[in-house]
């Protein structure tokens, strides 16, 4: 049993089993009228559904099956519809400022001239795109979709992790996780009254479509963009342009003529005003970026810059997630909109700083340190859980480089009951929601939970093994 | 000074491809230094794309040439009223941060010997440091056509000693950089006169920013700041980002490169024409 956490069905940890807070009281007697050998029966259900439906996630650097699935745990993570709109209003907040800052950076830059964010750090940094400077993209959004990475820690207190404004993954086992929890246990579905998430398809469809370009009359032509089958995440792509009706194309499927991007048809060239991307931006035109790709369009970026076609996310838009940057998310928040931000940073220590990064080196037994370009939690030390050996490579990498490191302290991430070989047990988990930015600000209620299923294990990120469950939010 | 410009690009692919997609960065902005008086850009079969501004001022458009083609021909015409500035730009609209400039590409990635190069330069006053980094840069490398090719970057044209005004120009910003000065690469031509030394009518320098004066545009080659001799046509971290022309075809096989000519002509509106044969390469 994992002490000292906060569980979000019994509270404080070690509390009694009686203790169970409202949003999960109904899962108590469902729970325990599941006998093993159902439980069992219904796991391996889960498990076919996922397979026959073909959701996979490739693992990365860890070798074995890389289609292999990403494990589902059938128990439930609940918020009440208070808490919800809660995180609702603090996501919300965070996705704009996100978005008012790199409509600043890219044009007068205004928040570096007032000095509250180093030059340095936007404009020196690798993912901040020259070639996007002067042009606003329609509607002033960068970030179509941005993926908050949240952590909580008790009843109200809730950290964002970090932020994914480029093209966030993983939405497509949200869906997913619901789909298969409202076939599996019907009943659970009339005794909860569980606000549906299966108008995300949707809402994204509308949102790419409400930033076509000006250029662009009636209906818009959507499609998504991918770097093709072998892409981890192409599963996601194909689910998601099937769900919304559009297009699934790669690279070669598209061309530029004149002032426009066609997409090839059976019935001849057809216009193309909104590509939604899954590819990196170094990849997106050889005749502005990496030469040598053969994954883009040649002659996109000047499409995209005179007008003809919109790219979701904006190209450049990496900037506003980068690990260092992260930092001043807050700042942000205060100086675009004038508010305080509703949802807090976790503090962190810059090892590019001297004091940081002594203080930093001093504490690596108790810290969690990432690499500022780094992501799905590669290049990662858990001080913690780390051994001595990890630890000092570690502190020779970070010695080397300081600037491309990040620390903050070990969070006692919540936890959730979870079916493991035991029995039930808390894990820890934490919550992607995402955020969708078009014409309006709007998310459904829900997200993506991942949840450590290694006792004790703070890593969630799927290439790390973790899995992932179905999240509720109850009507008020 | 009133220039007339007269610059033709030759493609030729061996076997015919499906089509060609270019980006150019070929029609000069309005400064301080010099004023478009008429410009025109024309592609062989070519359909223009929607032209724009980019955020650093160049004067940016799209072409695609559907095929199967088998050669392009990209003519540029016109005539540009210079003057001579001291090589300082004013006057150019642009939004980039000079902070960009800091940033390393491969081309211009320091090496040992480009640091000490870099270092052996003496002036707590930027500008006389910029000028002594030129000084130095031209006499480090000399001027020898063929010596290095498209792709050869800052740190091995230094090794070699020698190079055209692509090399001068990466070698500059590289050390330049070294010492904290935002530096890029600029595309445009040069008008030779008859007894003079210049070479190389398409032409490629520096500019260094200096705080509080902004942009000075350097040329180690020819070991002077652009004067009303010199038409800007855009920036860039290095050769490649600020390249006049970029280009890739549609259905080439890798195995046929593409045959490549450059003839431009530069003369004074008031003087005989000075024909020059710029250059001949090839290009993968």
């Amino acid at each position: 049993m994992l002490t000292g956490y906060f569980d979000e069905m019994h509270g404080k940890s070690g509390g009694k089993a009686a203790e169970v807070r409202a949003p999960y009281a109904k899962l108590k007697n469902w729970v325990q009228a599941m006998p093993v050998d159902l439980r069992t029966l219904k796991q391996a259900e889960a498990e076919t559904l996922f397979r026959r439906i073909g959701i996979t996630f490739a693992v990365y650097g860890e070798g074995g099956d890389p289609d292999r699935l990403i494990p589902f745990d059938m128990f439930p993570r609940v918020f009440s519809g208070a808490e919800w709109a809660r995180l609702e209003k603090g996501i919300k907040q965070r996705a704009r400022a996100l978005n008012a800052f790199l409509v600043d950076v890219y044009g007068r830059g205004e928040i570096v001239r007032a000095g509250r964010i180093p030059a340095r750090l936007v404009y020196q940094n690798a993912a901040y795109e020259k070639a996007c400077v002067g042009f606003v993209p329609p509607k002033g959004v960068y970030s179509h979709i941005v993926g908050i990475d949240i952590v909580r820690t008790g009843p109200d207190e809730f950290f964002v992790l970090e932020d994914n404004c480029r093209t966030p993954s993983g939405v497509s086992y949200m869906l997913e996780n619901r789909e298969i929890m409202m076939r599996m246990f019907p009943d659970l579905f009339r005794e909860n009254r569980i606000e549906p998430v299966d108008s995300y398809p949707e809402k994204l469809r509308r949102t790419l479509a409400s930033v076509a370009p000006a250029k662009c009359k009636g209906e818009p032509t959507v499609v998504i963009l991918t770097p093709g089958h072998f892409n981890s995440a192409y599963y996601e792509h194909s689910f998601l342009a099937d769900l919304m009706g559009v297009e699934l194309v790669e690279g070669q499927d598209l061309f530029v003529e004149g002032e426009y991007v066609w997409m090839r048809t059976t019935e001849g060239p057809k216009r193309v005003d909104v590509i939604y991307r899954r590819i990196d931006d170094s990849y997106l035109d050889p005749l502005c970026f990496r030469p040598d790709s053969m994954l883009g369009v040649p002659g996109l970026m000047d499409v995209y810059r005179s007008g003809g076609v919109s790219i979701c996310s904006a190209p450049g838009a990496g900037v506003a997630d980068d690990k260092a940057v992260y930092t001043y998310v807050p700042e942000m928040v205060r100086f675009y909109l004038g508010e305080e931000p509703l949802l807090n940073n976790v503090p962190t220590w810059q090892c590019g700083k001297a004091d940081d990064q002594k203080y930093v080196l001093e504490h690596l037994e108790e810290l969690v340190v990432k690499e500022v370009h780094g992501s799905g939690g590669y290049g990662m030390l858990v001080g913690p859980k780390a051994s001595q050996a990890q630890i000092e490579a570690f502190r020779a990498k970070l010695r080397e480089h300081p600037g491309n490191y990040i620390a903050q302290p070990t969070l006692a991430l919540s936890t959730v009951p979870s079916f493991v070989e035991e029995g039930v047990a808390p894990r820890h988990v934490d919550l992607r929601p995402y955020c969708l930015v078009g014409e309006r600000v709007e998310l459904v209620p829900g997200g993506l939970t991942r949840v450590a299923l290694t006792e004790g294990s703070l890593v969630v990120n799927s290439s790390q093994g973790g899995g992932v469950k179905d999240t509720w939010v109850l009507a008020e | 000074m009133r220039l007339v410009v007269d610059h033709v690009t030759r493609y030729r692919y061996d076997a015919p491809v499906r089509a060609v997609m270019q980006s150019h960065r070929l029609t000069p902005s309005d400064c301080d230094s010099q004023r478009v008086v008429d410009w025109a850009v024309e592609v062989s079969g070519g359909v223009p794309g929607g032209a724009f501004r980019d955020g650093a001022g160049d004067r940016m458009q799209g072409w695609t040439v559907p095929g199967p083609v088998e050669e392009v021909l990209v003519r540029v015409r016109g005539t540009v009223e210079t003057r001579d500035t001291a090589g300082v730009l004013k006057g150019l609209r642009e939004t980039v941060s000079p902070n960009c400039y800091l940033i390393d590409t491969p081309a211009t990635e320091a090496d040992a010997a480009l640091f000490a190069l870099a270092r052996g330069v003496d002036g707590d006053e930027v500008l006389a440091l910029a000028h002594g980094l030129a000084a130095a840069v031209a006499q480090a490398v000399a001027y020898r056509p063929g010596a290095t090719h498209a792709a050869t970057t800052a740190a091995e044209a230094l090794a070699l000693g020698e190079g055209v005004c692509q090399d001068h120009a990466q070698v500059l910003i590289a050390c330049a950089r070294l010492r904290g000065l935002p530096a890029r690469y600029v595309s445009g031509y040069l008008f030779a006169t008859e007894d003079g030394t210049p070479h190389e009518a398409a032409h490629a320098w520096a500019e260094i920013h200096v705080a509080g004066l902004g942009w000075v545009g350097f040329d180690p080659a020819n070991a002077c700041c652009p004067d009303e001799r010199y038409i800007r046509l855009g920036s860039g971290l290095d050769a490649q980002d600020a390249a006049p022309i970029r280009g890739v075809a549609r259905g080439a096989t890798g195995a046929s490169p593409e045959v490549l000519d450059v003839t431009v002509a530069i003369r004074a509106a008031e003087q005989a024409q000075a024909q020059v044969q710029a250059q001949s390469q090839s290009q993968a």
